[in-house]
């Protein structure tokens, strides 16, 4: 009875009910509680002293190769600005409920950014947004099993990590790659845009992200016309000169393909498909990787009040924001949501809520964003854009699902194949 | 020449009123439309549009002077508050608003001017009369909504990223209480008695019912329509009648406005209208409802008697907000 009391007392710290609820409380309370209480104005006990909840933003290094365009080299705080801005949103929020949340920052190779996040928790942080590869996810999940720590991970798109190797103490929002093609199709074949040239390169993640577009052609009614893996060295993207070779490569890449509507790209690495567009035998508009491209957000969205945001952002960061920003403010405004409506720092508590169904975030999408029960996806609508505008956002009108259109995006519940929160 | 066209208009419109019998009572309805940078003014008797005028970039919120010589305009691009003359429709002078201003609120006593800035989390508290800035009010992210209490003594304003409604005293510009509402609140609307406010939340779907003396929350008003997404019903807008018997709730892309009965909170009737309704303003004789509906650039002109909506009038592209004037 006390315990409950004492919640509903946090649960509504602010108004004049919890004021009085207070005073009853501490009536109640045991002498101890009683002198303290005493020794303050009355509503003193109220302006507790702020509790502080630290999330550490783990950023893997990695070795990429440098984009073709100059316009796409990533910002050194690609992802931390982002995190900034969301630790900021949060603590304005906070003033109002003492909470305050402090950003730590880790940027390492693999097993050094497993070892440093590791400390961190060791020291209490109970949060962990990530921007790493899989291998280096899975072993820093696995490393945190039963230790009352989230990890979110907000760089990889990886379906595997979502499906046969997913952990229950991760949760993404970062959108899958099947969420990103499935996005795509719907809108292809709204625009009845049904044939597709997919071309495919040559990394690991472009043989992914191909496999992604096949099944979404299955899934939505697209056609896939046929298939070609581009593996002409276009050349380095610095040397003097280059694009008459490139004039000459891609026609002739592209040549002799069955009638098709669209060539799908599938260059996550931006090797290769910027060279597409303008260029193919046929005349004929680009998407996926390059092109039109499905992303979790674009720069110059101005819907649903995001030209605030932007402008937020842009003025922290002096830069547009990025996808991977937007994926990582999303990541710390959940938490900061989460806290904000449980009225507690506690992370068992955090955790728990921001993975109930009463959890939700508005998230500058025009409507609100939840995790899925399935396996912690983050369900979310995805623009498609230009590289000046967005285009459209899916899902596409009459794509429609028994529970949330947004489940027409990605791996739904009946074909999950993740078992770690299935047997929770 | 301008003003004599506009003077000649609304006398015609006067006299139209005066001789056809039966007909309604002749405002001006006013109608900001934020993506054409214009205002366009309808005759509430023909129900058509008779002027459109030139106004500051992105114009949103929209309001009149107590003695409504004034016309009031957010031009949020401008970063600035336009003050028009409503006879001759001339720009009088920019207010100092602070950056981005969106929507904001009058004093029932006529001055100061409650400005939510949405880009720097303040509340600006404006003299019109001087130009001044009398205060700044720090808030939550993205303050947007703001009602104030018809004693004047109580400002509410909503945070859309925070998700709160603070209490805010008027005399010591000191925030009294926060209340937790749901995601992105839009709209804080006091009843006429000031015994409740009534908080839209756009992401969250829900009309928050707040006692302003106690800032307990009286009521939770979810809304259902059959054949609608749940999460296009986006509540914005919110008037209630002056016998206070009524409230009108604009719900977004639902492209309803619900009508709820004030004792018991239950929604009556759900009234079609255009595409994406965001604001709502009655005529003085509460006898009409217009709307704005920003997707399909119409304002719909809802019958408050019958409940049902009797006209829809193209105005500019993507109309905002919308005022009506007595005169």
């Amino acid at each position: 009875m006390p315990a409950d009391l004492l919640q509903s007392v946090t649960a509504l710290c602010c108004s004049a009910r919890a004021r009085r609820l207070l005073g009853l409380w501490i009536l109640l309370a045991t002498p101890l509680t009683l002198a303290s209480a005493a020794s303050q104005p009355s509503t003193g006990a109220l302006q507790a002293a702020t509790q502080r909840l630290v999330i550490v933003l783990a950023r893997e290094r990695r070795e990429l190769p440098p984009p073709l365009s100059l316009l796409d080299m990533p910002a050194p705080d690609d992802a931390l600005a982002g995190a900034k801005l969301a630790i900021n949103d949060n603590n304005t929020t906070g003033r109002f409920l003492n909470q305050e949340f402090v950003l730590e920052v880790v940027q390492a190779a693999s097993e050094e950014l497993i070892a440093e996040v590791d400390d961190h928790v060791r020291h209490g942080a109970a949060f962990v947004v990530l921007d790493a590869s899989p291998p280096t996810l899975l072993a820093l999940a696995d490393l945190m099993k039963d230790r009352n720590v989230l990890i979110l991970n907000a760089g990889s798109s990886d379906d595997l990590l979502r499906g046969e190797d997913c952990r229950r103490n991760v949760v993404h929002t970062a959108p899958s790659r099947n969420m990103l093609t499935d996005a795509l199709a719907q809108y292809l074949v709204w625009k009845r845009w049904r044939r597709w040239f997919l071309v495919v390169g040559t990394e690991p993640g472009d043989q992914a992200f191909a496999e992604a577009v096949r099944r979404s052609a299955k899934r939505f009614g697209g056609k896939i016309v046929q298939e070609r893996s581009f593996n002409l060295d276009p050349g380095n993207r610095r040397s003097d000169g280059g694009h008459e070779q490139i004039q000459e490569q891609i026609p002739l890449f592209s040549q002799n393909v069955p009638d098709y509507d669209v060539l799908v790209a599938a260059d996550e690495s931006g090797q290769f498909g910027d060279y597409l567009p303008f260029r193919t035998w046929d005349a004929r508009p680009v998407a996926g990787t390059q092109g039109l491209v499905p992303t979790s957000w674009h720069p110059a969205l101005e819907q649903w009040g995001a030209t605030q945001f932007q402008n937020r952002f842009l003025r922290l960061a002096n830069r547009p924001m990025r996808a991977l920003d937007y994926n990582v403010w999303v990541a710390v405004r959940s938490i900061g949501e989460a806290a904000a409506r449980t009225k507690t720092l506690s992370a068992p508590d955090i955790i728990a809520y921001l993975r109930s169904n009463e959890f939700e975030l508005a998230a500058f999408k025009g409507r609100k964003l939840s995790y899925r029960s399935w396996n912690g996806q983050l369900r979310q609508p995805i623009l498609l854009a230009t590289p000046k505008l967005t285009v459209t956002v899916s899902p596409q009108p009459g794509f429609l699902h028994q529970s949330s259109e947004l489940d027409t995006l990605g791996t739904d519940k009946p074909e999950s194949m993740c078992k770690a929160y299935a047997s929770q | 020449m301008r003003t004599a066209r506009h003077s000649t208009l609304k006398a015609l419109a006067f006299l139209a009123a005066l001789v056809a019998p039966g007909m309604l009572n002749a405002y001006t309805v006013y109608v900001t439309n934020e993506k054409d940078n214009t205002v366009s003014i309808i005759d509430s008797g023909k129900l058509e549009v008779v002027k459109t005028i030139k106004v500051g970039q992105r114009p949103r919120g929209v309001t009149l002077s107590k003695d409504e010589k004034w016309l009031l305009i957010c031009a949020s691009d401008d970063n600035s508050v336009q003050v028009y003359d409503t006879e001759t429709m001339q720009l009088v002078k920019t207010l100092p608003s602070g950056p981005d201003p969106e929507l904001f609120i009058l004093h029932p006593a006529g001055n100061p001017l409650y400005v939510a800035n949405e880009d720097d989390n303040l509340v600006t508290v404006v003299d019109i009369d001087k130009d001044t800035v009398v205060a700044e009010i720090p808030v939550g992210v993205e303050p947007e909504g703001l009602g104030i209490s018809p004693d004047g003594k109580l400002l509410v304003a909503t945070s859309e990223t925070t998700n709160m409604a603070h209490f805010i005293d008027t005399a010591s510009h000191n925030i009294i209480d926060n209340v937790l509402v749901d995601s992105r609140p839009r709209v804080a609307e006091f009843t006429p008695d000031g015994s409740q406010v009534w908080i839209s939340a756009e992401i969250g779907g829900k009309i928050t019912v707040v006692d302003p003396k106690t800032r307990q929350i009286l009521a939770k008003i979810a809304f259902e329509i059959p054949g609608v997404n749940a999460d296009a019903i986006q509540p914005v807008g919110v008037r209630i009648s002056r016998n206070a018997k009524l409230a009108f709730v604009a719900l977004g892309p639902a492209n309803r406005v619900a009508v709820i009965d004030t004792a018991t909170f239950k929604v009556e009737k759900y009234l079609l209208v255009g595409q994406r309704v965001w604001q709502l303003a009655f005529t003085p004789d509460q006898k009409l409802l217009f709307t704005t509906n920003g997707a399909s650039s119409d304002v719909s002109v809802i019958d408050v008697d019958k409940l049902r909506v009797v006209r829809s009038i193209k105005v500019g592209r993507y109309p905002w907000g919308v005022v009506v004037a007595r005169h």
